[in-house]
Order: structure tokens, then sequence, then C-alpha cells
């Protein structure tokens, strides 16, 4: 994340696989209205991020997300697409050119799910076989079996799956901007973090624009490269990526909206694998209690880990443990939490206090233990500034 | 005239069973040939009031649902069609297209017309506004967006009013022998007091309301498959 690479050209002939947007003084005011929804918004987004608009309701975030594609005519300034007004195209093939994604889906419910996902490839004359490819292509792109959803119809998905063939018809024709209206808005909260974090790596393959829409603060921390936060009267209060919002919220009404718990929000910006871990005194089976106990007083740690062969985490010794002359297995202590490298800071710390715990083993990929997270590193993280 | 007919009848017949004006299995056996011809004269007659009466309905609804301030007129001018009784309308257009099949058809499909246009409206007013804008966003035009999402997803709407259309036809058309249309109504009035000949008529428009209903029903399911896919679990 937080990346500002350009887009990625897949070949010479084909165009860039993300666009960069940018807002001139956009405005609109509805007819027979004094207040305009949208007040003079300019804002760049660089190709390949995520810009995160979010407010309370009727700060005009959904109204300057759908200026973007027309759906709502602009008042008053531009937007450009790649540099190129949106004004001087024709809506309906601006529109093929845009992802589009919004809350309630608005999947085809007389179209199978592979029809649904082919809508703007038909649109734009594909061939049958091209077609095909295509939807089988973007159904494994959002983990969907497209065996088994093919030729279902979306009254037969759940919920999730629903989204996620929103998602995929979205891309289909690999837009270079996509637009997103509260896309997870109507999730349960433990799938919406899973379709966040699946989106997010998604996002890492794909590098698109995208304008994302939210009234969820947490959320925009979670998805954006850049935050616009707006205010009633479709004005824009701050601008910044995530990091920088929270530790520096330009005005009052910034503030509050972020919350007063900002600086736990901070966590989570960071993964474990961005701190400086402890060493972890580690230990195996059959080792003099000698050795370990001097293991233990050369190590922040105060306790030595017991590992197995293969270097994952079986437990902690404690006095007890090492009364004896040789460490034994039995003696241990369970070393709950274990956490993982990719882990952001706050889940950590939640884990960490779930089982009234002071320090955790950190494992990677393969589950051997690289070092140890403690409450006290998470403290130093808090106070110090999270690199923008 | 028609009173001249049933006499006529009532001549030929010898029997007692007949002579009794009762049901008698034995006449019907004879002259069941009798009936064929009223028989398809009356389902052309409901076949082209249905379609007549849709191609008109159709058109003014999707027109309307364009042109919003169109729905009250369309609705007053054809819920004054639907409440003129259909043997009164025969008569007053008598003088204008004269006596046979074009008469009874403009009465009929006058009739059908509120039916059908209500319902065609109805399932497109009822297609998600979410649905509509996911295929604007996507980049369909309103023709696209009308043809290939809003039509198909009225159809289950669109498809009930053809079937209360018809069935009402069916019963409807059995009027049209005033205006000199034929069809069954003409077996049933030609000896309105011998069962025998009542029944078969009768009961032979109740079976083609039933198998034309059944048949829009069957067509219905085959185009809207959708609405029969549950979730699975």
């Amino acid at each position: 994340m937080n990346s500002s690479e350009p887009a990625q050209h897949s070949g010479p002939s084909s165009r860039p696989a993300a666009a960069t947007l940018e807002f001139r003084r956009a405005t609109k005011l509805y007819p027979g209205q004094t207040e305009p929804a949208v007040d003079a918004l300019s804002l760049e987004v660089p190709a390949g991020e995520i810009c995160v608009l979010v407010g309370p309701s009727g700060c005009g975030k959904t109204t300057a997300m759908r200026m973007v594609n027309r759906m709502i005519d602009i008042t008053d300034g531009d937007i450009l697409l790649d540099g190129q007004s949106v004004k001087d195209r024709r809506p309906a093939e601006l529109r093929r050119d845009i992802g589009y994604a919004i809350q309630q889906i608005g999947l085809f419910p007389h179209l199978s799910v592979a029809d649904n996902v082919a809508t703007v490839p038909r649109l734009l004359g594909w061939s049958k076989d091209r077609i095909r490819a295509r939807v089988d292509e973007l159904l494994e792109l959002v983990s969907l079996d497209p065996h088994e959803t093919r030729d279902r119809f979306p009254g037969q998905l759940s919920g999730g799956q629903r989204q996620r063939v929103g998602v995929a018809r979205a891309l289909a024709v690999d837009p270079p901007l996509m637009l997103m209206d509260e896309p997870f808005g109507a999730i349960d909260p433990i799938n919406r973090e899973r379709l966040q974090n699946e989106f997010l790596r998604l996002q890492r393959e794909i590098r698109k624009t995208i304008v994302f829409v939210t009234h969820d603060i947490d959320e925009a921390i979670k998805m954006g490269d850049r935050i616009a936060i707006m205010q009633r009267g479709g004005k824009l209060e701050q601008y910044s990526p995530p990091a920088e919002l929270l530790m520096y919220p330009a005005n009052p009404f910034v503030e509050d909206f972020v919350g007063a718990d900002r600086a736990l929000k901070r966590l989570a910006l960071q993964r474990v694998r961005d701190v400086d871990l402890w060493k972890a005194p580690l230990v195996r089976v059959g080792e003099h209690t000698t050795a370990a106990r001097a293991k233990a007083r050369d190590s922040e740690v105060p306790y030595p880990l017991l590992i197995d062969e293969s270097g994952r985490p079986l437990g902690w010794l404690s006095d007890r443990g090492l009364a004896g002359e040789r460490v034994t297995e039995e003696l241990r202590s369970r070393p709950d939490p274990v956490l993982e490298l990719d882990d952001v800071l706050r889940d950590a710390l939640s884990d960490l206090l779930a089982e009234e715990a002071q320090y955790g083993p950190v494992v990677n990929e393969r589950g051997e233990v690289v070092g140890v997270l403690s409450i006290e590193i998470l403290a130093h993280a808090l106070r110090s500034e999270v690199p923008v | 005239m028609i009173l001249e007919l049933a006499q006529v009848q009532i001549h030929n017949r010898t029997d007692t069973c007949e002579s009794n004006n009762g049901f008698c299995p034995d006449w019907i056996a004879d002259h069941f040939g009798d009936y064929v011809h009223p028989f398809f004269q009356h389902l052309i007659l409901v076949g082209l009031t249905v379609a007549i009466g849709f191609a008109i309905s159709f058109t003014l609804a999707l027109i309307a649902y364009r042109r919003r301030w169109l729905i009250n007129p369309v609705t007053q001018v054809t819920g004054i069609l639907y409440t003129i009784p259909s043997v009164a309308a025969f008569f007053l257009l008598l003088p204008i297209t004269g006596r046979g099949t074009d008469t009874a058809l403009v009465a009929l499909v006058s009739y059908v017309l509120l039916i059908i246009f209500r319902n065609v409206l109805t399932g497109l007013d009822n297609v998600p506004a979410e649905t509509k804008d996911a295929g604007r966003g996507m980049g369909l035009t309103a023709n696209q967006l009308l043809w290939r999402v809003e039509v198909p997803l009225a159809l289950p709407e669109i498809m009930a009013g053809l079937r209360i259309a018809t069935t009402t036809t069916v019963g409807l058309a059995t009027l049209a022998f005033f205006a000199g249309a034929g069809g069954l109504g003409e077996k049933i009035f030609s000896d309105i007091t011998y069962k025998s000949n009542v029944v078969v008529a009768g009961g032979l428009a109740v079976l083609m309301a039933a198998a034309l209903d059944g048949l829009i029903l069957l067509a219905q399911k085959a185009i809207t498959p959708w609405t029969r896919a549950v979730a699975q679990p």
C-alpha cells in the first residue's frame, strides 16, 4: 500500500492499467438550492492509488464520486481523467471505461453470474471466446470457483459472493479507474474485514486508480492511500495519506471526525514486521537450565521461549520449569498469543490484551519464531511518528 | 333472427332426452363436430384481441414509462374503455365498422388495454433502482437498459397481465356473436335452453380459458428462470 509507483503498462498496444484523476474546482449545485452539494472540490489522485472520500452523510462524497462518470452532471469546474475532461466524452462511452461498484451491488437478477460479469465486454463487442475466458479469469481473481458460480443467478449467492461478483463485473474490461460507493457497507463486520483484506491484496496485483466512498473512518484508514475528508456543503477539509491525517489533523472538524482514539488508530497503519522486535531467548528440550537462564538474562524478555526442532514456539519456561537440571517439555506455559509478521499492530495489541500477556512470540510464514513483540514495543510505536 | 335459428334446431330434435332439453351424451357425441369451427373462430378472436391489445398497451406503457405525464391520461382513457359494457360497445360500433370480426375486435381490444397497460407499467416501475443505477453506471444507454434489463425484469408482471387479459377475453368473446363475429357464443345463444348445447359450448370456453392460462404460465416459467432459482445452502 501507500505506493506511488506509476501505472504498469501491460504491453505496447494496451492502455495504461491505471489513470490519473483530477478534480478541478468541481462543483455541483442542484437547481433550486442555494448551497452546493459539492463545493469547488480540487484534488488529484495519482495513478494506481486508492483515494477514499469520507465524511458524514450529506457531505457530498457520493455526489463527488458520481460526477466522475457523469451519473451526475458537473455544474461548474471540471474533472480530468488522464488529463482529458470527462465532459468531452459521451456519458455511456465514458462509463464503459470506468469500473462501477455500489453498496447495493445492483447485479442483474435475471442474468447468470457469467452474463452479469460479461455486461461491459458485450457492450464493447468482444468475441464470445474472449468473454468466456475473461469471465473465468475474473471469477478466480475474486476467489470464486468459476465452475460452481458461472451459471448461477445472483439470487442463489450469499451476500459476500454477490459482492465479489459485483467487483468482478466492475473489473471486466480492466478499466483504468474504478468507482466504489460503500462497496462493503451491506456486509456483516466479519465478512467485511475479509473482503477488505481480499480487495487490498487484489489491488496490489491490479493497481487501479480507485475512488472509494465510505462514511466509516476506520475503513477509510485501512483502504486509503489518500483520504479526502469532506464536510456538509461539499467542502474538502483535508486531503492526505492516512498517517498524516492521524498525526496532523488539519482542523477541529477533522480531529473530531477521526476520533479521540486516533493515536490508537495509528496502530492500524503498521504491521508487526515494521517495528523492531525483541530477540527471543530460544531454548530447546534437553538444554541445560543454566544456559537457558543465561540466555534469558541477556535478553529483554525475562523468560526463555521453548521451541521445537523446526523452530516453532512451544511455550514459555517459568522459574519452575527451570528448576531441574535440563529443560523438559512438561513444565511450560502456553506461548499464546502467537503473532504473525503481517498482523497489523492494532490486532496484535488486541490479541495480547485478550490473552493478558506481556509478550507474544512472532513467527514467519513457516511458523518459525523470529522475535518477540511486547506491550512495551507497542507503547513505543504509539509515541513515535509513523513514517508518512 | 336468433330466435328463428333456435327454433329450427328444436324442430330437429326427436329423442325424449333432447326434447326435454336435458344433458344427452348421445346427442353430444353426434353433434360435437358442429362445435369445432366455432371453437377455432373463438380461439382466433381471443388470440387476435390479446395480440393487438398487447401491441398497443405495451407501446403505450413504454412511452408513458419515459414520459410520466402520459400515465394519467392513458389510464383514464383506457379506464373508460374498460368500463363500457361489451355488448353496448358492439352496438355502438355497428354503424362504423359494420357486422363482423372487426367490430368484435375493436370492442374486445379496448377492454384489455387497461389491464395490460397497467401491468407492463407496474412491472417496469418495480425494477430495483440499484439495478438500473448499476446498468447506467456501466455504460448501458437508455435503450439498452430498457431492452436488456428493465423489460426482462418486468416479464413476470407483463405475463400476469397477459393471463388476466386472455382469460377475460375468452369469456367476453362469447358475446362477440352480437357483432356477427361468431365463436362459441353463437352456439351457446343458438339454443340457450338446451342443456347439452350450453354445456358443450360453455365447457369448451372454460377449457380454452384454462388451457390458454396454463400455456402462458408455462411460457412465463420458461422465460423467467431466475424467479424460481433460490439460494442453495
